[in-house]
C-alpha cells in the first residue's frame, strides 16, 4: 500500500510541473515553487546556494540538532529542540557539550537515528581520515561551526560534541549540521566502491530524517519531493502531498511563471511586477529577515570615520521610509544589528532614525559644511546575494548623504571581486582607497551578525572585520557572551554587545531585506517568519 | 577532397591548444576566488587553505594546466565545484540541450532568412524588398531577451497558451518530440531565430541581387531557359555563403544564447555558463567554454569541407 501510494505521488509529481491543471493539483496538494537559485542546491545533507539552500533542501529533506522555531511571524527566531531534546555544557569542562537524542526518528531509508549517525555527520565535514570525509560539505558547514572539533557517542541516543575553546553559541551552529544517513550512503558506497561517487550517487537519492524525502532528482532542472507522513514531528507532519522545486534564476521568468500558474510560489518577485501579481490574486509574504543591509566603516588610520559624530551623522541623515518606497516597500528599517524585538536588543542609547537637523548639526561640530563636504569613497557591487538593488539603493544614500555634507564617491565592482575584497580588509590595496564597504550579511547566529566584525581577533584576513573595528571593550564583551552558557544570560551578554555596536556605528545600517515571495491564494498554513527561512511542512493547498 | 578535408582536420588541431591555453588562462586571470561557492566569507584562514589544497589550487597554474588537459584529453573534464558532478556529464547534457534548441531556432531563421532575402534580391527596391529587408533589420536589430519576455508576457502571463520556462515535464533528460514536449521550445526558438533570420536575409539579400545581375543569368535567359531554371542557378550559387553564414550562426547560438535560455529556464550550456560564472565554479566554466570552443571549430570545419563540397574552386 505505501509502496503504491509512494509511486503514484512520483508519477503525479513527474508530470506536475507545467502539465496537471490547476484543478487536478487541487486534488492531489502538489506545491511547486520556483526558486531565485540557478540549480537546485546540493541535496547530500549540507545544501549551497546560501540559505535559499538550507531552505529548501535542507530543512525539507533533513533534520539538525537544534532548528530554528518558524511558527511565529511578529516575533524573532529563536533556536528550539530538533533531533535533540536537550543539551548542556559540561560545567567541569565547558569545552565539552552533551545532547540528549530523540529516540523515535528513522532515516527515510528505515535506519534509525542514533548517537552514532551524529559523530559519523560530524566526521563527515571534520575528520578527513574519515572514509566519508567530503570536502565539497565543508565550506558551508565548518565555518558555520568554526569552533566544533569532533564528536563522540555516549551511548545509543547521547552524543558529546567537543570544541576548541569554550562557545555558548554552539546550539545555534547546529542548526547548519543536517543529519544525513549513514546506513543509506554505506549502501551506496557498497555499490560504488569510491567516497567521492558514493555521494554523488547520495546527492541524487538522499536519504535524511526530514518531512520531505527526494523522489526524483534533475539536476539544475527539477527536484521532486514526496510527503514523509511517518515524519516524527507531528506538528511538522506535512499536510501536502509533494513539492517540486524548480530553480527559476531569473525574476521575470518566475513572474511569468506564477501569472501563468505554471508553479504556486515564486521567491523574490520582479519588484515591478508586484502590483500586477498582487491584481491577479496572488499573495505576497514579506517579513524583515535577519539581514543588514549595510556600510561597514573603515577604522584605518586617516579614515574619516574614526569621528563617532560622523558615523552618527551618517545614520540619522537619510529617510529610510522614502527608501523604502524606492523599494516597492519591501524593506525593514534597522534600528541596529538586530531588532528591538530581539533577545539581543540591548536598548542601545543611540537611537537609529532619520533627524536630518541633528546629523547636519554633528558634521558641522566636526568642522565639515556645504562648502567643505566630507569626501567618502564605498565599495560596492553592481549585484550579487543579498545585495537588494545595490546601485540606485547606494545612489539614493550618495544623494540623501550630499543634505549633511557628504561627498561619496561609489567605487562599483564585480560582486565575487568584492566579496573577496570583503576578507582584505581596508587598509589592503584591494580596497582601492575606500572607506566603506558595501556588503549584506545574515545575523542569526551571534557570531555572523556582531563577533566577526568587532573582535581584534576577526581583522582582515582572520574573517570580516574589514574596517578593523575593535578594541579591549569589546574584546571582553565578546568573551563574556562566548563563555555564558545558560541561555537567557547569554542573550543578556549578547545583548550588552549589540547595544555598544549601535552605539559605536561600525556601521551605516540602511535597510534589512523583507524577502518578498508571492504565493498562490490557494496556498494556506504560511506563516511568514522574521527568518530567511520559511516551514513547508505545515502548510497545505486547496 | 580527401587530402583538403584532412588538411583542414590537421589544422584545428592548433587552433584547439590555443583554445585550451586562452580557456584556461581567462577563467584564472579573474578575480575572485575559484572556492566562493563553497567557502563562506567567513571561513577561517585555516579551512581555505585546507580546501585550496584538497582542489588543487596551491599548484602553480602551468602544473594546473597540463593536469587539467591531461584529463580533457581523456574526455575528464573534472567535478564540479559548487554540486559535486562530473563537469562532463553536465557538459554534455547542457550541449544536448542547447543543440536541439539551436538546431530548431536555425532552422527557423534559415528558412525564413533565405525567404526574406529571396524575395528582397528578386524583386529589389520593390516594396515586398523593402517589407523583407525591414525584416531582416528587424531582426538583427531587436534585442533577443527582450523580444523573449514580451513573448512570455503576451503568450504566457496573458494567453496562457505556451509555457514560459523549463523543458518540458519532467525536465530535458525526459525530452520527447511530441506536442507537449515542443511546445516548450516555440517561444525560446522562435526568440533564438530572429537574429540568423536577419543576418541570413541581409546576406542572401545582397546575393541575389549580385548573382542576378551577372552576365551567365542573362546568358541563361537568352538561351530561353525557364524561370525555375535561373532561380536553381541563383540557389546554388548563393548556396555555399549562405551556409557558411548558417554554420557560424548556428555557433553562435550555441554558446551565445546564456540570455534567451536564462529568460526561458532553458537547461542549456547558457545557463550552465551562467551559473557557473555565478558561482565561480571553474572546472565547470573552463569545460563548458573548452566543449563550445571545440564545437565551434569543428562547426566551422565541418561547413568549410562542406563548402569546398559546393563549390571545388574554394580547395584551390
Amino acid at each position: 500500500m505505501g509502496q503504491s501510494k509512494h509511486m503514484t505521488i512520483a508519477a503525479l509529481l513527474a508530470t506536475s510541473f507545467f502539465t496537471i491543471p490547476v484543478s487536478a493539483l487541487a486534488q492531489d496538494k502538489i506545491l511547486r515553487i520556483g526558486m531565485t537559485a540557478a540549480d537546485i542546491p546540493r541535496t547530500l545533507g549540507q545544501p549551497d546556494q546560501g540559505f535559499e539552500g538550507n531552505r529548501f533542501t535542507g530543512m525539507t529533506i533533513y533534520d539538525s540538532l537544534t532548528a530554528w522555531d518558524l511558527t511565529k511571524e511578529d516575533e524573532a527566531s529563536v533556536v528550539i529542540p530538533s533531533l535533540a531534546t536537550s543539551w548542556a555544557v559540561n560545567p567541569d569542562d565547558t569545552t565539552k557539550w552533551i545532547f540528549n537524542l530523540r529516540d523515535d526518528v528513522t532515516f527515510h531509508d528505515g535506519s534509525p537515528l542514533n548517537a552514532e549517525a551524529i559523530v559519523w555527520n560530524v566526521q563527515k565535514v571534520l575528520d578527513e581520515d574519515a572514509p566519508h570525509f567530503d570536502a565539497s560539505q565543508v565550506g558551508v558547514t565548518a565555518s558555520r561551526m568554526p569552533t566544533l572539533r569532533s564528536a563522540r557517542a555516549i551511548d545509543e541516543f547521547t552524543v558529546e560534541l567537543t570544541t576548541s575553546q569554550p562557545d555558548s553559541f554552539l546550539p545555534i551552529n547546529l542548526t547548519n549540521l543536517f543529519i544525513a544517513s549513514p546506513a543509506h550512503w554505506q549502501a551506496k558506497f557498497d555499490e560504488t566502491g569510491d567516497s567521492e561517487a558514493a555521494w554523488a550517487a547520495f546527492a541524487a537519492d538522499p536519504s535524511g530524517s526530514g518531512p520531505f524525502r527526494v523522489t526524483n532528482f534533475a539536476a539544475r532542472e527539477r527536484l521532486e519531493l514526496a510527503a514523509n507522513k511517518d515524519y516524527w514531528n507531528p506538528d511538522r507532519t506535512p499536510k501536502l502531498d509533494g513539492v517540486v522545486l524548480v530553480p527559476l534564476p531569473e525574476a521575470n521568468a518566475r513572474t511569468a511563471a506564477l501569472l501563468s500558474g505554471q508553479v504556486d510560489w515564486i521567491e523574490a518577485p520582479a519588484p515591478d511586477a508586484i502590483a500586477q501579481i498582487e491584481a491577479r490574486g496572488f499573495t505576497i509574504y514579506a517579513n524583515p529577515q535577519p539581514h543588514v543591509w549595510p556600510w561597514q566603516l573603515s577604522f584605518a588610520e586617516g579614515s574619516p570615520w574614526l569621528d563617532k559624530r560622523v558615523r552618527h551623522a551618517a545614520n540619522l541623515c537619510f529617510d529610510r521610509d522614502e527608501l523604502s518606497i524606492l523599494l516597492g516597500g519591501f524593506m525593514g528599517s534597522p534600528k541596529g544589528t538586530v531588532d528591538p524585538t530581539h533577545p539581543w536588543w540591548g536598548n542601545p542609547s543611540f537611537d537609529i532614525r532619520y533627524d536630518l537637523d541633528e546629523a547636519q548639526r554633528l558634521m558641522s561640530e566636526a568642522g565639515f559644511s556645504a562648502d567643505n563636504p566630507l569626501k567618502v569613497k564605498v565599495q560596492t557591487s553592481a549585484s550579487g546575494s543579498g545585495q537588494m538593488q545595490p546601485i540606485p539603493m547606494n545612489e539614493y544614500l550618495q544623494q540623501a548623504l550630499r543634505e549633511c555634507y557628504f561627498d561619496v564617491e561609489l567605487d562599483v565592482l564585480e560582486w565575487n571581486t568584492l566579496f573577496t575584497n570583503w576578507r582584505r580588509g581596508a587598509y589592503d590595496e584591494s580596497a582601492n582607497g575606500a572607506h566603506a564597504i558595501n556588503v549584506t550579511f545574515a545575523t542569526m547566529d551571534p557570531f555572523f551578525a556582531m563577533v566577526r566584525f568587532t573582535s581584534t581577533q576577526t581583522f582582515p584576513p582572520v574573517s570580516n572585520n574589514w574596517g578593523h573595528f575593535g578594541n579591549d571593550e569589546f574584546d571582553a564583551l565578546i568573551e563574556d557572551a562566548r563563555t555564558t552558557f545558560e541561555d537567557d544570560a547569554r542573550d543578556a551578554a549578547l545583548a550588552r554587545l549589540h547595544a555598544r555596536i549601535v552605539e559605536e556605528a561600525p556601521f551605516v545600517w540602511v535597510a534589512h531585506d523583507a524577502g518578498p515571495r508571492a504565493m498562490s491564494s490557494r496556498v494556506t498554513g504560511v506563516v511568514q517568519p522574521k527568518s530567511w527561512f520559511i516551514d513547508i511542512a505545515p502548510m497545505d493547498i486547496e | 577532397m580527401l587530402g583538403y578535408s584532412l588538411r583542414r582536420i590537421i589544422y584545428t588541431a592548433p587552433v584547439l591548444f590555443g583554445v585550451s591555453v586562452v580557456c584556461f588562462a581567462l577563467v584564472h586571470i579573474s578575480p575572485g576566488d575559484p572556492l566562493i561557492s563553497i567557502l563562506p566569507a567567513d571561513a577561517s584562514v585555516e579551512l581555505q587553505n585546507r580546501l585550496r589544497t584538497l582542489y588543487g589550487f596551491d599548484r602553480s597554474y602551468p602544473e594546473q594546466f597540463i593536469l587539467w588537459l591531461g584529463r580533457a584529453l581523456q574526455g575528464d573534464l573534472g567535478t564540479s565545484i559548487a554540486t559535486g558532478r562530473p563537469v562532463t556529464t553536465e557538459v554534455m547534457r547542457a550541449v544536448g540541450n542547447t543543440l536541439m534548441l539551436a538546431a530548431v531556432a536555425t532552422a527557423i531563421g534559415f528558412v525564413l532568412g533565405c525567404f526574406f532575402g529571396f524575395v528582397a534580391g528578386y524583386f529589389s527596391n520593390s516594396p515586398l524588398d523593402k517589407a523583407a529587408s525591414a525584416a531582416a533589420v528587424f531582426g538583427v536589430s531587436v534585442p533577443h531577451y527582450w523580444l523573449g519576455m514580451v513573448l512570455v508576457i503576451i503568450f504566457s502571463a496573458q494567453l496562457g497558451w505556451l509555457p514560459a520556462a523549463g523543458a518540458g515535464p519532467g525536465g530535458s533528460s525526459q525530452w520527447r518530440f511530441d506536442m507537449v514536449h515542443l511546445s516548450y521550445m516555440v517561444l525560446p526558438a522562435i526568440t533564438m531565430s530572429v537574429i540568423p533570420m536577419g543576418i541570413i536575409a541581409r546576406t542572401v539579400r545582397a546575393l541575389v541581387a549580385e548573382i542576378l545581375a551577372q552576365e551567365f543569368v542573362i546568358g541563361l535567359r537568352a538561351r530561353g531557359l525557364s524561370e525555375f531554371g535561373v532561380f536553381m542557378h541563383v540557389v546554388k550559387n548563393a548556396a555555399p555563403t549562405a551556409l557558411a553564414v548558417m554554420g557560424v550562426q548556428l555557433g553562435y547560438l550555441l554558446g551565445g544564447s546564456i540570455l534567451i535560455e536564462t529568460v526561458f529556464s532553458w537547461p542549456g550550456t547558457g545557463m550552465l555558463l551562467n551559473s557557473a560564472i555565478f558561482q565561480r565554479d571553474l572546472p565547470l566554466l573552463q569545460g563548458t567554454i573548452l566543449v563550445l570552443a571545440l564545437f565551434f571549430v569543428v562547426l566551422n570545419m565541418v561547413v568549410d569541407i562542406m563548402q569546398s563540397a559546393l563549390d571545388p574552386r574554394i580547395k584551390r
